[in-house]
């Protein structure tokens, strides 16, 4: 079930949350949303939900509107909302149920999906206590647990993995990546390597406006332009005849001995083109050693902290 | 239909978990008790085989306990984020305050019914009218009715209970004193005007033993309206700016 974002606005007063945007998840896709705090990511999701009316343009959920076809679509999502609110006077196994009847998961069903998703979501030893007894990290599976339980063909997720611990976390981004095999998931996170992790494709919004749209491989591409590399290389006579030797290079755009390595710099190519052959064919002529050459990539921190600040 | 009812029962379980129903039965119980038997112009003292004492009592109680079962309905789901949760399932808003009205509405009918002892004792004390009891019940659930939505409405504007809880004895208090005062003061239309909104003209005329459509219209209406208010200013959000 595909997502389809037209020409979307949010306005709070006179500030737009969410600025005219517009794109498509497809069916099977794992869409992260990045971007800084109050960057609009949470309220585009509100607004997929079907909890905010946006102030202009239109969401359609599997061919269906958000403007008529609410219910039908609610039914269709899992949600997860920011911090997670939950019932706290009630036991997991009685919210699980609630949930469960409200979504219309046919009353046969509901037992076997409860204990389907208690076993998923690892909550098997907690079961029969109170919400409000747990830690933060079950309660965030509760939260999980209760998104899934009528099996949506849609889940979307607000910070879902925040307060679990890095063993659990791991667990839940498997998870995720098992369920968007079939379905469509949106997430949004502030940690970065969890996108890189478990998204297909990234979405980087700032300002209400998205800044940025691809996976993550063709977002690093285009925000490098040029290969850089870091060479180290042995037994030459000095280090200036590395540098003339290297510049001396059609392919080499740019040397930069790097000070606290001894015989080491930071090469970039010219655009377009890859300098790692001549630099290996050089060193062999020359009989030097060559014991390190890494391309350096930028790491999608750099593309966030690029887009999203000035 | 089964989405409110799933709303309702989920709060008539959490009215039994928290030990609010309890202490609303205990304590609506005993003051109405006390008054009926004990203490005032209770039955001895009236001589008569009649629940009026009864009626008149659970009135002013009831006028006080609704607030505080509708207080944290729709504010504190609001405080602690739960209604996104519950309004992002497949259910509308209609649904969420018509399962929550229900909720009360239940508890307080369960509250009414304890109370049935008191109509049977009297009754073998001597000759009771049977349709006054029938239609003293009758009223109070419509006058319950009337406050629940009150409360519900003042729930939804609100995400602090006690806000919420003095705003509705505030509206209240409008209806059950206010208007039956200044109907008193105005003579002309403007008396019968205010003589119609108050409640106690309605009430009275029930419970007297005389069914008019007119007064059981009024008790819908305010609820009504009252319900009507909630359900508009929870969707107020989902309306486009």
């Amino acid at each position: 079930m595909s997502i389809i974002v037209e020409n979307l606005t949010k306005k709070y007063g006179s500030q737009r949350a969410v600025d005219n945007i517009s794109f498509e998840v497809k069916t099977g896709e794992i869409v992260g949303f990045l971007g800084p705090n109050g960057a609009g990511k949470t309220t585009t999701m509100k607004i997929i939900t079907c909890f905010m009316a946006p102030s202009d343009g239109d969401v359609k959920v599997g061919g269906n509107s958000i403007h008529n076809n609410q219910e039908l679509i609610k039914k269709k999502i899992g949600y997860l909302p920011e911090n997670n609110p939950l019932y706290y006077d009630m036991q997991i196994l009685d919210y699980l149920r609630f949930v469960a009847e409200l979504q219309g998961v046919p009353k046969s069903k509901i037992e076997s999906r409860i204990i389907e998703m208690v076993r998923l979501t690892g909550l098997n030893d907690e079961k029969h206590k109170k919400i409000g007894e747990l830690s933060k990290g079950y309660k965030q599976r509760v939260g999980l647990a209760q998104a899934m339980i009528h099996d949506p063909e849609i889940l979307i997720l607000d910070e879902p993995t925040t307060g679990l611990d890095p063993n659990q976390i791991v667990e839940i981004r498997k998870l995720i990546r098992e369920l968007g095999r079939e379905k469509t998931v949106i997430l949004s996170t502030h940690i970065l390597p969890e996108v890189e992790a478990t998204c297909d494709r990234i979405l980087i919004i700032n300002k209400g406006k998205i800044v940025a749209d691809g996976t993550s491989e063709i977002l690093k591409k285009q925000a490098q332009g040029e290969e850089v590399l870091r060479v180290q290389i042995l037994e030459a006579s000095s280090k200036d005849e590395i540098i003339n030797a290297l510049q001396g290079l059609e392919s080499v755009s740019l040397v930069d001995p790097i000070k606290e390595s001894e015989n080491s710099f930071i090469i970039n190519s010219t655009p377009g083109v890859s300098s790692r052959k001549d630099i290996f064919k050089l060193c062999v002529n020359k009989n030097w050693i060559l014991s390190e050459m890494t391309p350096i990539e930028t790491k999608l921190e750099d593309i966030f902290r690029q887009l999203t600040t000035n | 239909m089964k989405s409110i009812w799933i709303i309702a029962k989920r709060e008539l379980n959490s009215f039994f978990d928290s030990l609010i129903a309890y202490i609303l039965l205990v304590v609506f119980l005993g003051i109405s008790g006390f008054f009926t038997w004990l203490y005032g112009s209770d039955i001895f003292f009236v001589g008569q085989a009649t629940l009026q004492p009864f009626f008149s009592i659970a009135y002013w109680t009831l006028f006080f306990f609704i607030p505080a079962l509708t207080m944290r309905m729709l504010a504190e789901e609001k405080k602690s984020g739960t209604l996104e949760l519950l309004l992002t399932k497949s259910i509308s808003d209609w649904q969420v305050v018509l399962g929550k009205f229900t909720a009360v509405l239940m508890l307080i009918v369960i509250a009414l019914l304890l109370t049935l002892p008191y109509y049977f004792t009297i009754a073998s004390l001597g000759p009771i009218d049977h349709g006054a009891v029938w239609l003293g019940y009758f009223g109070m659930i419509l006058m319950s009715m009337t406050f629940i939505s009150i409360g519900l409405f003042a729930s939804s504007i609100t995400n602090n209970q006690i806000v919420s809880f003095l705003l509705s004895l505030f509206v209240g208090v409008f209806f059950l004193i206010i208007f039956d005062v200044l109907a008193g003061s105005f003579t002309g239309e403007t008396g019968q005007f205010f003589s119609y909104l108050s409640l106690a003209t309605h009430y009275d005329s029930i419970s007297r033993g005389v069914v008019d459509s007119k007064d059981v219209i009024y008790f819908l209406s305010i609820t009504f309206f009252g319900l009507l208010l909630a359900e508009s200013i929870l969707s107020k959000r989902n309306i486009a700016d």
